[in-house]
């Protein structure tokens, strides 16, 4: 065990006491809630009114007799009260005469795993609290792989409940021994291990005569004292553009939080990632304009002359490089319900920069109990892995070690906008610049004018059996026959080629639906109309073949035939299969199909009649070819 | 260079999630509730985005049974600063006369307050409100995200909070729902009157010692602010000298005695305060897991 301590803090003055933000963390009833709660009681922070409230609760939901329940001075939600377990994170401010605080009780429960991340990503040291009675537990090592990777190298092990097992040393010391096993495995971690016994409040904020083999210090002491200063101000210059403000023609300034380093007036920034370079010539703080800046604060800078910047860019000073890639690695934690599927696309949020992700490949994921790798296909709630991750544009940031705020991401679900994982990165994958997009001198644009049409994709879905193929083949005869160059891509046609190693599984679906839209990509930079006739059933894989195209190149045309009529044509008989259970995952029997909401193009194809369908669509296309 | 003070930390953290709001969001608007809180975000929010002038409106659910003081000072701030000030009232909830002595506080919250700024956050379609409510205020405040998701029904789902890690907000929502955002969230009170004091922020007298007329009912001392408060044959109005923690409707909201008549006064009154913050406010306690509740409820 290493004890990570300064000498003895003084007593400071109430403005310039430092902040610190520490994490608890444990299985459930290890005592976490009661930990603070004894903490807040023994230094008086408890205010008499909310105490006469606990005592009131303890009656009726306690779980210590008639004895206070301090646990509920810190569960703060009905139903957190009422099943006696922590569910979400709660923050406790208090100060000693040393230091303030702000204590984040994180909860037990492997379901609420997420909401101590949350916890984590925000606290400087963590106190893990083990049950004497119990020792280390999975999510005892959940939790500290956790805050290991989520970069809190000093941590406190509270080694809890010691009075239920009579104080005795050698049960302290093997937990202590079995844990340091663990953390062998962990990059840097140290720990600092202490008995304790939160409900009778012993070597919390003092020592305890019922545990004499045990000479210090005290939880709250080595609190007091633990050295967690990252000195961000002599780390790199880092400056997020925020919001560019520019009330009026006069002004143009950059704001934003200055994340790391200083800046001064007269400095020769570079922004990412153009890396244009300019000079700083005004720095205003809250208070007003100064001569120079430092990190963490929040700061508006003009430049020396006028350059194209906008929010999610970054400025560095120009001796100073980030990675200003579209590619990385990082390890990802995941923090949804539904699964992360490779190849979907993702909406990704740096500091200030957002743009679309993908998964490209998932390397494996992290077994807690050992901390072995295991090859793995998809990351579910809690776990944790490690992949490389394609991004939409080049983005700086740096790698999580250097910067904990540039080396971090979120990813959240294009539709339900839920945050889903969160990432920190490795390192900047330099492979996307080594294979650039060949710039040929025939380009589409060349192209498209020597075929006299505008190249574009039509996306036709529905059903199996609502007409697809039938509307796409008639509307192609009619473009041809009006002298434009065309393709038919057909789902059949390409499933016995391009695409025979694939199923139909959800993942296989996916695939399918990627490789059709990069193939309809080249053939749109051919110059070609593509008309592409796929069931694709997922909303989100429509959008990803959206995304490869120019906002004027893809239209979408929902071909809505109810089930019942695409059933009662059924031309291939699949219907019938799907119904007596001979074909698995068929779209609309097993399988779901995600009506588009905003097609480009509604074809009532349950009524119509195909002539009519295929007009409506060339009247859509008049002016746009 | 020396490190940040604790305030400074706290200053730039909530300039930067104002800013992420005007950046992320359509029709941000700040929820002016004239207290020492609201002082503050509102003087954060004219800071985040100087030289420039305030890019959103702020909105003052009156409730009709505010102090008459914070009425006066609220048009005064408004006027001065050269802002937008939308002020909406439950006019339903005024013509069937609901107010906090006949109807009790939990009904006069619900209809006054709670339905009253959903009316508006609708009928003006914001999609994210600045609140200027602090986790050390209330236990359930100290579970809320900074971004504090609303289902299209402005309902809060404390089970089930977004993530929210580092400093990246998700800012995304669908349409017809929105989000709370709490840029004090990590600040104390004390805090909030010691950066009060550094920036020479002007708040409502209300908050400093003076004699006032109170008469105690509940166990409370409550301020004879007009003439709707109608006093109990055994009640009678005494002359004291008292000051207000927090200031909500009236009738509501208990004064304590005190001499704090300076803001070094007051902090140093906190400090060995035996009471917290809200002990003077009624609708905590009018129910168990009461604040939790009205939340759920969409209260701010």
């Amino acid at each position: 065990m290493s004890l990570v301590l300064q000498t003895p803090r003084s007593k400071e003055t109430a403005n310039k006491k430092d902040q610190l933000r520490f994490l608890t963390c444990g299985s459930v009833d290890d005592g976490k809630s009661t930990l603070i709660g004894r903490i807040l009681y023994d230094t008086n922070l408890i205010s008499r009114d909310n105490l006469s409230q606990t005592k009131k609760e303890s009656e009726r939901y306690g779980t210590q007799g008639q004895e206070l329940d301090l646990a509920l001075l810190v569960d703060g939600l009905q139903a957190e009260r009422e099943q006696g377990i922590t569910i979400d994170i709660a923050y406790r401010y208090f100060e000693t005469e040393v230091r303030k605080f702000i204590a984040i009780d994180a909860p037990g429960h492997e379901e609420y795993t997420r909401n101590m991340v949350t916890g984590a990503s925000n606290a400087e040291t963590a106190i893990i609290l083990i049950d004497a009675e119990k020792g280390i537990t999975k999510q005892t090592k959940r939790h500290s792989s956790i805050i290991s990777l989520l970069g809190i190298k000093n941590t406190l092990l509270a080694v809890n409940k010691m009075d239920r097992v009579n104080y005795d040393q050698k049960t302290f010391l093997d937990i202590c021994e079995d844990y340091k096993t663990f953390c062998r495995k962990l990059t840097e971690f140290h720990f600092t291990a202490i008995p304790i016994s939160a409900l009778k409040g012993c070597c919390v904020t003092k020592l305890d005569t019922s545990i004499p083999w045990y000479k210090g210090p005290s939880l709250l002491e080595v609190l007091e004292n633990i050295d967690v200063s990252a000195n961000i101000t002599d780390a790199e210059t880092r400056f997020p553009v925020q919001i560019v403000n520019r009330p009026d023609q006069n002004f143009r300034g950059y704001s934003g939080t200055l994340v790391s380093g200083k800046l001064s007036c007269g400095d020769m920034i570079t922004v990412h990632p153009s890396f244009k370079k300019c000079q700083i010539s005004k720095i205003i703080e809250p208070t007003g304009p100064v001569k120079r800046s430092q990190a963490g604060k929040s700061i508006t800078i003009v430049l020396s002359e006028e350059i194209d910047i906008s929010r999610g860019d970054m400025i560095t000073k120009s001796s100073s490089k980030p990675y200003v890639v579209d590619q990385l690695a990082a390890h990802v934690i995941w923090l949804d319900h539904t699964a992360l599927l490779p190849e979907r696309i993702y909406d990704i949020r740096f500091a200030t920069k957002e743009t679309t992700a993908q998964i490209t490949t998932l390397e494996y994921k992290i077994d807690f109990e050992s901390l072995d790798h295991h090859a793995a296909k998809t990351l579910k709630l809690n776990e944790i892995g490690f992949c490389k991750i394609a991004l939409a544009d080049a983005v700086a940031f740096d790698s999580y070690d250097d910067n904990k705020v540039t080396g971090s991401f979120i990813l959240i679900d294009r539709e339900t906008k839920a945050t889903v994982g969160a990432g920190v990165i490795d390192y900047g994958l330099r492979r996307a610049s080594n294979i650039q997009w060949h710039n040929m001198k025939i380009d589409k644009r060349l192209r498209s004018k020597r075929y006299n049409q505008k190249p574009m994709m039509l996306w036709f879905t529905g059903l199996s059996g609502s007409g697809k193929s039938t509307i796409a083949d008639k509307l192609e005869q009619k473009l041809v026959e009006r002298g434009h160059f065309t393709y038919l891509l057909d789902g059949d046609n390409l499933r016995h080629g391009l695409n025979k190693d694939l199923g139909f599984t959800d993942k296989d679906r996916i695939e399918n639906i990627r490789r059709v839209a990069e193939v309809g990509k080249l053939m749109v930079d051919a110059g070609l109309l593509v008309l592409a006739c796929f069931i694709s059933p997922f909303k989100a894989e429509r959008e990803m073949a959206r995304l490869l195209f120019n906002n004027d190149e893809f239209f979408e045309i929902f071909v809505d035939t109810p089930l019942k009529i695409c059933e009662a044509r059924d031309p291939k008989g699949l219907y019938k299969k799907a119904r007596s259970g001979e074909l698995k995952n068929f779209t609309g029997i097993d399988s779901e199909y995600e009506a588009p909401l905003n097609a480009d193009i509604h074809l009532d194809a349950g009524t119509q009649s195909v002539e009519k369908l295929v007009n409506q669509v060339l009247k859509f296309l008049e002016k746009k070819i | 260079m020396s490190n940040l003070s604790h305030l400074d930390k706290l200053e730039a953290e909530s300039i930067y999630i104002i800013r992420e709001v005007v950046a992320c969001f359509e029709r941000p608007v700040l929820l002016y509730s004239i207290g020492k809180d609201s002082a503050v975000m509102l003087h954060l929010a004219i800071k985040a985005f100087e030289p420039g002038p305030v890019p959103f409106k702020l909105l003052h659910v009156d409730t009709t049974w505010k102090f008459k003081e914070m009425i006066d000072f609220r048009d005064k701030v408004a006027k001065n600063f050269g802002l937008s000030l939308i002020v909406h009232v439950n006019k339903e909830g005024l013509q069937r006369g609901i107010g906090p002595i006949s109807h009790g506080s939990k009904i006069h919250t619900n209809i006054m307050k709670t339905e009253a700024l959903k009316q508006a956050l609708d009928l003006h379609l914001f999609d994210a409100a600045f609140g200027g409510a602090r986790r050390d205020e209330e236990k359930s405040r100290s579970k809320e995200r900074i971004f504090s998701f609303r289902n299209k029904n402005h309902a809060w789902n404390p089970k089930n909070q977004r993530p929210e890690l580092w400093s990246h907000f998700n800012t995304q929502i669908n349409e017809g729902e929105t989000v709370r955002v709490f840029p004090l969230s990590n600040w104390t009170e004390i805090d909030i009157w010691s950066y009060i004091k550094l920036r020479n922020i002007e708040v409502v007298s209300l908050y400093f010692s003076r004699v006032r007329p109170v008469v105690s009912r509940n166990d409370q001392l409550i301020l004879v602010d007009d003439k709707r408060l109608a006093i109990r044959k055994d009640e009678k109005i005494e002359k004291k000298k008292v000051r207000f923690r927090t200031l909500g409707c009236y009738p509501l909201t208990g004064a304590v005695e005190s001499e704090a008549s300076t803001i070094d006064q007051i902090i140093k009154e906190i400090e060995i305060s035996d009471f917290s913050e809200r002990g003077g406010r009624l609708i905590d306690r009018d129910q168990i897991g009461s604040m939790e509740k009205k939340k759920q409820e969409g209260y701010f």
